[in-house]
């Protein structure tokens, strides 16, 4: 049960929040290009640059991050509402009752399937973000594919994908136990359980954004950087 | 047979249930009334165990469930089974799926055996052809049908029904009530249900506890609590007058003095 449970949580995360993460990225990743091609005004820096600016800003940030702000909002507030209302429409009681551990079987999996997917939805995310400035930067003409791509390769650090996957794992904890603390607890009635949601997801993103910087401090400012 | 002993509990600075010791017999229906804000449900939340009381001790069957073990209340536990005033149904579960539940979780039974005991389960509360349905797709009536069919399938030592009756129609309360007297006797559990309904005590109230403002008033049966001279009780029993005009013309026709200026026709008006 605990099996299906993860799985079905799996699916929901992961399936459920794939057409929007697609869409964020694609769009994120053209606008960065044409941004950064806007702001590359000097004939000294070649073309090629606007691909690395947009490779290393879609791995570095926007694909943890903006992804997962997103994320909080349509994970974290599905997981507040639905425990919420589990918690209001005493479906947690009645759980209890039958001597189920309610926090092992409503709430682990979800923590555990969104360390799973997030991730997942981040390389996903970076992915199709790097592809949607070569989309643009060539649709517009600011530079040819072969350029793009050859901006691509240069000067990559592969430790920039390591410390998107540690930003990536730390949000997803921090997107699944914060609306689930929030819906589990709920007190009250529908009511409360919007403003549970409300809360989870607030909490959520100040959590993402302050964990962005403590990662980026201790991660971005080592040696091995 | 569950024992409660010199039960306590309060939140904060209130005291919701003070003292109140019970035994709730087995083969039974053991009903616990009050009005609102008596203490009922906060008494029966710590029999079932959803809440811990500050005082006092609660036997299954000899042995103090606030003393045992995580095991041993789990093992309790699969014995229970509770009917929850809103049916507390899983949404994102057909009835099927609900019922099935709790042999999904206890038992290593074939999905055909469990879907074969579901099946019994549903025959045995009168519902058929629902179990691919979800629970916003049937009524009231039925939610609370499949909660005692979703209660019953592990097959309990213990019932608890939480206002059973409560959002029904008189005539769906009494097929409830009829249906939870039924189980029962039929399983030899002990029963208790927590309620506001005259209509139940009246149907089903072998055993009858009456809270008032946290404490136990009374104690009896349906057939004493008409002839009951707690104050406090007959005000509840009989808060309206068409009740009161009731029991006072069956108290006069059992002492063969009917008073024919007060008859039925005349308390209607």
């Amino acid at each position: 049960m605990y099996w299906k449970e993860f799985m079905h949580q799996c699916s929901e995360i992961g399936i459920g929040s794939l057409g929007i993460v697609v869409i964020i990225s694609i769009f994120m990743g053209a606008v960065s290009a044409l941004q950064t091609a806007y702001q590359l005004v000097s004939p000294f820096i070649p073309l090629s640059t606007i691909a690395q600016i947009v490779r290393d800003t879609v791995i570095l940030e926007f694909a943890p991050t903006l992804v997962c702000i997103v994320l909080a909002g349509v994970v974290g507030s599905k997981i507040a509402g639905e425990l919420g209302n589990m918690r209001v429409s005493e479906q947690i009681d009645a759980l209890e009752i039958m001597g189920i551990n309610t926090k092992t079987y409503l709430i682990l999996p979800k923590i555990l399937a969104a360390m799973v997917m997030i991730p997942l939805l981040v390389i996903i995310a970076g992915v199709l973000g790097i592809w949607g400035g070569r989309i643009a930067s060539v649709a517009s003409g600011i530079l040819s594919a072969s350029t793009y791509d050859k901006g691509l390769l240069q000067y990559f650090q592969p430790y920039n994908v390591f410390f998107a996957l540690v930003k990536s794992y730390t949000f997803a904890f921090i997107i699944s136990s914060i609306p689930a603390y929030y819906g589990y607890y709920v007190k009250g009635g529908a009511l409360e359980i919007g403003r549970a949601s409300t809360k989870s997801v607030v909490v959520s993103c100040v959590m993402i954004l302050f964990a962005d910087y403590i990662l980026a401090q201790l991660l971005l400012s080592s040696p091995s950087a | 047979m569950i024992e409660v002993k010199n039960i306590r509990k309060g939140f904060g600075e209130k005291i919701v249930i003070d003292d109140v010791s019970a035994v709730m017999q087995t083969g039974k229906c053991n009903l616990i009334i009050g009005s609102s804000g008596s203490g009922k449900t906060v008494l029966m939340k710590c029999i079932v165990g959803l809440l811990i009381p500050d005082n006092g001790e609660i036997h299954y069957g000899g042995k103090n469930f606030l003393t045992m073990n995580d095991e041993e209340r789990k093992e309790l536990r699969q014995q229970i089974g509770m009917l929850f005033q809103g049916s507390a149904l899983f949404d994102s579960m057909t009835v099927e799926q609900n019922i099935m539940f709790p042999l999904d979780m206890f038992t290593t039974n074939t999905y055909s055996e469990k879907l074969k005991r579901v099946n019994e389960a549903l025959e045995r509360v009168n519902l058929v052809d629902v179990n691919k349905k979800y629970p916003a797709e049937i009524s009231g009536g039925m939610k609370k049908r499949v909660g005692i069919a979703r209660a019953i399938v592990l097959n309990p030592k213990y019932l608890f029904c939480d206002e059973p009756n409560s959002g029904l129609d008189p005539q769906t309360s009494l097929l409830i009530d009829k249906l939870i007297k039924e189980i029962t006797t039929e399983y030899n559990i002990t029963t208790v249900v927590n309620t506001h309904d005259m209509n139940s005590v009246m149907e089903i109230g072998d055993h009858i506890i009456y809270m008032y403002q946290g404490l136990k008033e009374w104690e009896g049966s349906n057939k004493e609590i008409i002839f009951s001279k707690n104050e406090k009780l007959n005000q509840f029993i009989f808060a309206s007058e068409f009740l009161q005009d009731a029991k006072d013309m069956r108290m006069l026709e059992q002492t063969g003095k009917i008073d024919n200026n007060r008859n039925m026709d005349e308390m209607i008006k």
